[in-house]
């Protein structure tokens, strides 16, 4: 940042006296705070109808992966998913007649992440080689030949997305910082330093400017950045761990989050704090809890009320965000659940297991 | 740096194939793990799963253990399934007897508990007897063992003369691949596996039926059989973290404490200078400077939010055509495609916002008709342009820029729009200002995306709201087609019964 490197020589009250000074401010933060927190989210939604019986049952099952599948993307065509796998393999699929349109082999062998564009016609991936390698999809020529390496970090690739346009690509890495490329240039157009620790996980804000993005870290913070300016803009502390997994809520005006803490949280923009903890210990007056597993990955049903959430202990719980209760449970997976996905127009579930399938829920 | 590291412990494995649940694949996995085992992520869930299993073996309130007589011997320190489950029941928050059992065999397959007799570490709810394991062999103590501490138990298995020592068909064949490997020191190995057997043989008889179980448990922990999830792995990404030597769990979570509010940069030092500390300050100031609404009306919003797109969750209510996922009828994607026999459900959504109506091919469509008639298209033509803009590759962006710039904004524009004479002024000032800085394609694009900006705002609250109070879209909402859904609402039923159950 700008101002390092400015005073280098400072005082050792100064230092006291600013630490003094963080500390009374942090003290009038959590008082401001205390004003705001009026009622509970729950005690709100009192008034809701109890979600009594969700009919959520596995309906489509994608073999053909060899090993751990790590990431998936719907495509917007709401039927197609990309998938990539410890296997060293990204899949096309057809989810809905479970076809595999293509298989392409990737120069790595851990493939951490990858993400279809708007438009259907590219898909982009990468992992442990710590790069964004970009395939336009057609039917007639081999996938590879037309891949395109657009980024790199300085460590692992743990998450990317198209911000909108196939032009344009957010990552997330190992080296703490998050970066927006230019496809066919692969010029870096900005980067995102915040972070102390790996990212794990980004989403970009359904907003209608679509300028905001959400990132989480093994710092145990939760981000949101100005992709224009390159700024953080809020920040969010309480989990316990590492944050695996966030999520605009689809109004924009709150996130969710997944951590090794086995809880989710909700945290809200306009009260600029968290508004819920999804977690069963909360509710046992004297410990028990049941979940201790870490979460690696969420998302909101359309309305915002249901929250899948999938856990290392194999299951997808769904969460009743504005209860704050679990509504189900959905087990089928015979190993941890890396990742789900709602498809674009929530009619399904995707989700992505250490037991090498993906499987479609509705 | 990092990465070197990693492609090089990666090699063993990529040089297998992807055979999956070989040992080699454990292995290169166990190289991951190794060296850093008290940073793993799995230790947390190690030190929760023993909470729960240290109440499980609480003498009083805990699983009753006992010896069981059978035939001519004794089974030594046993439970039964249907025990812990009925225990789990009463002094775990789970659900039912599904979830139970499902976190019953999830701990099971973490080796604290096994069954005596089976190298399926899993819990079935019956007569079946279980054993702990003891502290020692916990997987939160252990480094992760190594081939040669593998075949020195095999080996010993082999000489130990008892039926129920007998090696499974995929031990045998781990044995012999192991013997094959370590040839050079099998002698070694062997006379580890003597000296070992022999101490064994001392044992009293009951004692050594306990031990031999248990470590037969810890192999099938570590070493399971094909088939079985090792549940000693590690997350990739979470592997690559630990194995960082500057940013090392340690060191990330002592920042994030010492300078919780504050994001941090990524080069952060272990002192904690002014120059942080002041910027944790500004950041806390720009925090307390913002206007945070109270959780009441962020409560009320959600609920407003949900209540509104209720009608479209699929999860909740059945869409228009049947669900494509559970009737394999794709009706509803085909009819989506389609201009005509826009249903009513799907018009009414466009009244919600503006972006609601844009994402909409057809009610863009219709709201760019409407315009039309206003003769005031020319705020969408420029929003859409600086949209289309904004997902241009970087190579097309100055052309782009100054095509919008010239049909929208400049003096002969062709197409002029209004946009707040204050913010005009200044990119004109800055236009006719080349000494300060030559109003070049960056500044000009950030002069469109703040009247792009500026633009939306004034269509979302004239012209959109003029459209839908307008005859043209109340017309449009009438005449298309009311196909009530059949089923209504799916899942949601008002109180009744099982609300205990839930909470």
């Amino acid at each position: 940042m700008a101002c390092e490197g400015g005073v280098k020589v400072a005082p050792i009250e100064t230092i006291e006296s600013l630490m003094r000074e963080a500390e009374t401010l942090k003290i009038k933060l959590e008082d401001e705070r205390q004003k705001l927190n009026d009622v509970t989210l729950a005690s709100v939604a009192d008034r809701l109808e109890i979600i009594n019986y969700m009919n959520i049952k596995p309906r489509r099952t994608l073999k053909g992966h060899q090993a751990k599948v790590l990431c998936s993307d719907w495509s917007p065509d709401k039927r197609h998913i990309v998938s990539s796998s410890q296997d060293g393999k990204m899949i096309i699929w057809d989810a809905f007649t479970t076809n595999k349109e293509h298989a392409v082999t990737m120069p790595t062998t851990w493939v951490m992440a990858c993400a279809y564009a708007p438009s259907g016609n590219l898909v982009a991936c990468g992992g442990l080689d710590n790069k964004v390698t970009v395939y336009p999809l057609s039917l007639d020529e081999d996938v590879t030949q037309k891949k395109k390496t657009v980024g790199t970090h300085t460590s692992y690739m743990s998450c990317c997305l198209f911000p909108n346009s196939d032009q344009q690509i957010l990552t997330g890495s190992g080296d703490s910082t998050c970066a927006l490329w230019d496809v066919e240039s692969g010029q870096l157009l900005q980067n995102f330093h915040g972070h102390s620790a790996d990212v794990m996980a980004i989403d970009l804000a359904p907003s209608e400017t679509g300028n905001t993005f959400v990132s989480g870290s093994c710092d145990k913070m939760v981000l949101i950045w100005d992709m224009r300016s390159g700024q953080c803009v809020q920040s969010f502390e309480g989990h316990e761990s590492d944050v695996n997994s966030v999520k605009f809520h689809p109004s924009g005006d709150a996130v969710a989050t997944g951590s090794d803490d086995s809880t989710c949280r909700l945290f809200d923009l306009r009260a600029d704090k968290e508004v819920a903890v999804y977690t069963k210990e909360k509710v046992a007056v004297y410990t028990k809890e049941s979940i201790i597993f870490g979460v690696n990955s969420v998302d909101f049903s359309v309305s915002g009320r249901l929250l899948f959430s999938g856990y290392n202990d194999y299951t997808v719980n769904v969460w009743d965000t504005l209860k704050c209760v679990r509504v189900c449970l959905l087990y089928g997976h015979e190993n941890r659940v890396s990742c789900l996905q709602v498809s674009p127009d929530g009619t399904a579930l995707s989700t992505g297991s250490w037991d090498t399938t993906l499987r479609v829920w509705a | 740096m990092n990465s070197d590291k990693v492609t090089a412990k990666r090699k063993p494995e990529s040089n297998v194939g992807c055979a999956g649940s070989s040992n080699e694949e454990t292995t290169a996995v166990a190289s991951y793990q190794s060296g850093s085992s008290e940073d793993s992520p799995n230790i947390l869930l190690y030190k929760k799963m023993e909470k729960i299993v240290e109440k499980m073996q609480d003498e009083a309130t805990g699983v009753p253990v006992r010896t069981v007589k059978s035939f001519m011997s004794k089974i030594p320190s046993v439970f039964t399934g249907s025990d812990l489950i009925l225990w789990m029941i009463k002094n775990l928050d789970v659900e039912d007897q599904v979830e139970a059992l499902h976190l019953a065999h999830l701990i099971a397959a973490h080796g604290y508990f096994f069954p005596i007799d089976d190298h399926i570490l899993t819990v079935k709810n019956d007569n079946t007897f279980y054993r702990f394991q003891t502290p020692y062999f916990w997987p939160s103590n252990c480094w992760e063992p190594e081939n040669t501490d593998y075949a020195v138990y095999l080996c010993k298995r082999t000489m130990q003369n008892k039926t129920r020592l007998e090696l499974a068909d995929y031990e045998a064949e781990n044995l012999a691949r192991l013997q094959k490997m370590f040839s050079r020191k099998w002698e070694f190995i062997f006379m580890q596996a003597e000296a070992q057997s022999k101490v064994d043989k001392k044992r009293d008889k009951l004692e050594r039926k306990v031990l031999d179980s248990q470590e037969r448990a810890f192999w099938d922990v570590h070493r399971p059989m094909p088939g079985c999830v090792n549940t000693t792995e590690i997350d990739i990404k979470k592997a690559c973290q630990m194995n960082k030597p500057i940013y090392g769990i340690k060191n990330t979570q002592a920042a994030a404490q010492g300078i919780k509010m504050s994001p941090s940069t990524s080069d952060l030092g272990s002192k904690t200078t002014t120059e942080n500390i002041k910027r944790q300050i500004s950041m806390l100031k720009m925090r307390l400077d913002r206007r945070n609404i109270k959780v009441s009306k962020v409560a009320d919003a959600f609920m407003a939010y949900f209540e509104q797109y209720l009608e479209y969750d699929a999860f909740f209510v059945a869409p228009e055509y049947p669900n494509p996922w559970i009737s394999d009828n794709q009706e509803l994607w085909e009819q989506e495609k389609q201009a005509k026999d826009i249903s009513a459900r799907r018009v009414k959504r466009w009244a919600f916002s503006l972006k609601e109506l844009l994402q909409d091919p057809i009610g863009r469509e219709h709201f760019v008709k409407f315009l039309d008639k206003e003769f005031s298209g020319e705020n969408l033509k420029f929003w859409e342009a600086v949209q289309i803009l904004k997902t241009l590759p970087q190579s097309q962006v100055q052309e782009k820029v100054n095509e919008i710039w010239g049909e929208f904004l400049a003096s002969d524009a062709s197409c002029p729009i209004n946009v707040d004479s204050k913010s005009y002024e200044i990119t004109k000032k800055n236009m006719e200002n080349p000494d300060r800085w030559s109003f070049d394609c960056a500044s000009k694009t950030f002069s469109l995306f703040l009247f792009s900006n500026h633009v939306y705002h004034l269509m979302k609250s004239d012209s959109y709201s003029r459209y839908l109070r307008s005859d043209m879209y109340k017309e449009f909402l009438n005449g298309s087609k009311k196909k009530t859904s059949v089923k209504g609402i799916r899942s949601i039923v008002s109180f009744s019964a099982r609300k205990e159950t839930i909470t």
